[in-house]
């Protein structure tokens, strides 16, 4: 091992990292069900994907390939800062901004556009790991409320925003329920990528680091959006295509490029965008960067 | 004044239930049975153990000693505090409906009042919103509140309204047992008489039974089937209210009836 002096393999001593995989292990077992586990102080600040970069530590291996996605794209600030950090901290592991190379792919925000596989695990950072917190302020309690299956207010946000709105205006941290059981926060994604988390053939792991929870998705397990039988759950669509690879079906990030108040609509998936364009000829536009 | 049905089986079972937070504070030694569509009132002066005993028969604090047993709609007898927790809180969900006496304790501010009214059924899994939309509307007319107001926040409504707000969100779920304590209490006395008819009337239209403790006699007397008199934590008096008040046996209870000013 090559590695920064005085540091273990990825920054977290091996200690920690058996601690939080015997976490993830459980988390597996309880499919959509919060496990405490002892979140450290990581050198970056809290929001910044503590969570997610410790779950990250502690599975990698010296022939992993990681992938740090932040909004869907490789080259934004988190990502860039958490796949140098690894790239210190990690010496042997290669990253890649290749979706279907990476063996491990941290995100904040997104699941790509392409689909993952069964060799790959996709690790999420969490803010509020505690889907009823909005209306529960009390932890002894809501955890008395996952165990007993009391969900019901769960739907009263969803009739608020019907009431209010005329339609379900929740657009992110979208609550599911995982293996019919537990109701879990999918993190901060937006609804558009809900469907991706049914029956994903890659193991989805989320880490909270400031609330010190983590949570998992096995491969192939059933997760429901929630909905009303005749308000059903429905993910965002756009009337444009991509600006710069002409993709009519991926979640798109709207982008203001003078100050005139121009706007464009492009893929939030930096690495789907780009092999999109290739592969379509599709470079009129190119000079119009994210 | 209606006779209730006497069956064999009480549907609330009190025996022997102490819950004491100092000597003679509290409840001790109450016992009592309630039965299917029956109104009964708790009386006695502040600090007599009324909300003490109300709060034991919520669920919500577990008595030092004796049971409550209840007769559940599936037909068998739970002993409230010897019953699992989940199935406490699932009698509680389905079959207690609890009436606090500030209604912003009772209900949920941060959401509309249509919301406040279908919790409950969401609670048991009601999930069609036109349903809900139309059971929302349905209450907020049957206690006398404008339909129209139904997506606004209970923060917006009177003291009054909220209160009935409260009472709608309890009873869409058509609980068997509501406990109310205080219903009327820091109401003004034209809405305390608007609310003690409806109530009134909710109680024999969908055949409640009711603990409902109160300080005001007159309450009592307007309400309840049967009365129950508090001094010091403990039972000194029950019988028919009529009997309790026209013919107080007890000098509590006589001193408690006489200081009732009559215009």
């Amino acid at each position: 091992m090559n590695n920064q002096a005085g540091y273990n393999f990825a920054y977290l001593d091996e200690q920690t990292k058996r601690s939080i995989r015997r976490g993830l292990l459980k988390a597996v077992a309880i499919p959509g069900f919060q496990v405490p586990f002892n979140s450290r102080e990581m050198p970056m600040p809290y929001g910044w994907g503590t969570g997610g970069v410790q779950l990250t530590a502690s599975i990698l291996g010296e022939d992993d390939i990681l992938k740090v996605i932040d909004q869907g794209a490789d080259d934004t600030t988190n990502a860039v800062s958490i796949r140098r950090f690894f790239e210190h901290t990690a010496k042997g592991i290669d990253t890649t901004t290749d979706t279907a190379k990476a063996t491990v792919i941290q995100t904040r925000h997104r699941i790509p556009e392409y689909a993952l596989t069964e060799q790959q695990i996709i690790v999420f950072q969490v803010p509020i790991p505690e889907p009823l917190r909005f209306i529960e302020p009390s932890e002894t309690e809501t955890c008395k409320m996952h165990a007993l299956e009391e969900y019901g207010v769960m739907h009263v946000k969803l009739y608020e925003d019907i009431a209010h709105y005329g339609h379900i205006a929740t657009t992110y941290a979208y609550p599911v329920r995982v293996n019919h059981r537990y109701i879990m926060d999918p993190s901060p994604i937006p609804k558009f990528d809900n469907p991706k988390l049914h029956q994903n053939k890659a193991l989805m792991i989320f880490g909270a680091g400031r609330e010190k929870r983590l949570y998992a998705i096995p491969p192939y397990t059933d997760v429901h959006s929630l909905d009303f039988e005749d308000h059903p759950f429905a993910i965002q669509q756009w009337d444009q295509c991509c600006h710069l690879c002409g993709s009519d079906s991926s979640f798109l990030d709207e982008i203001i490029v003078d100050d005139e108040g121009a706007r464009v609509f492009v893929c939030s998936d930096s690495h789907y965008c780009q092999q999109h364009a290739n592969a379509n000829n599709f470079s009129d536009n190119a000079e119009v960067h994210s | 004044m209606k006779i209730p049905s006497v069956e064999a089986e009480p549907l609330l079972h009190v025996e022997g239930v102490n819950k004491l937070y100092g000597i003679n504070r509290g409840c001790q030694e109450i016992d009592f049975n309630l039965y299917a569509g029956e109104v009964l009132g708790i009386v006695g002066e502040s600090g007599s153990g009324k909300s003490t005993l109300l709060n034991c028969l919520s669920g919500d604090v577990p008595p030092d000693c004796g049971q409550i047993v209840v007769a559940s709609s599936v037909g068998d007898k739970v002993d409230l505090y010897q019953a699992s927790e989940s199935r406490r809180r699932l009698l509680m969900r389905s079959e207690f409906g609890i009436v606090k006496q500030n209604p912003r304790d009772g209900l949920r501010l941060q959401v509309s009042a249509g919301a406040n009214i279908g919790e409950r059924l969401m609670a048991i899994g009601e999930r069609h919103y036109s349903r809900l939309r139309d059971v929302g509307i349905d209450w907020m007319s049957q206690v006398e509140l404008d339909p129209e107001r139904i997506d606004d926040f209970p923060e917006t409504f009177s003291g009054g309204m909220q209160q009935r707000l409260q009472i709608a969100r309890v009873l869409v779920t058509q609980p068997r047992l509501v406990l109310m304590d205080e219903p009327t209490g820091g109401l003004d006395v034209s809405v305390q008489a608007k609310l003690l008819d409806l109530i009134r009337s909710l109680v024999s239209e969908l055949n409640l039974s009711v603990v409902m403790v109160t300080h005001d006699l007159a309450v009592a007397r307007l309400l309840c089937h049967r009365l129950i008199v508090m001094k010091k934590s403990r039972i000194v008096e029950t019988g028919l209210t009529d009997q309790i008040l026209d013919d107080p046996q007890h000098s509590y209870t006589q001193l408690l009836v006489s200081s009732v000013l009559t215009p």
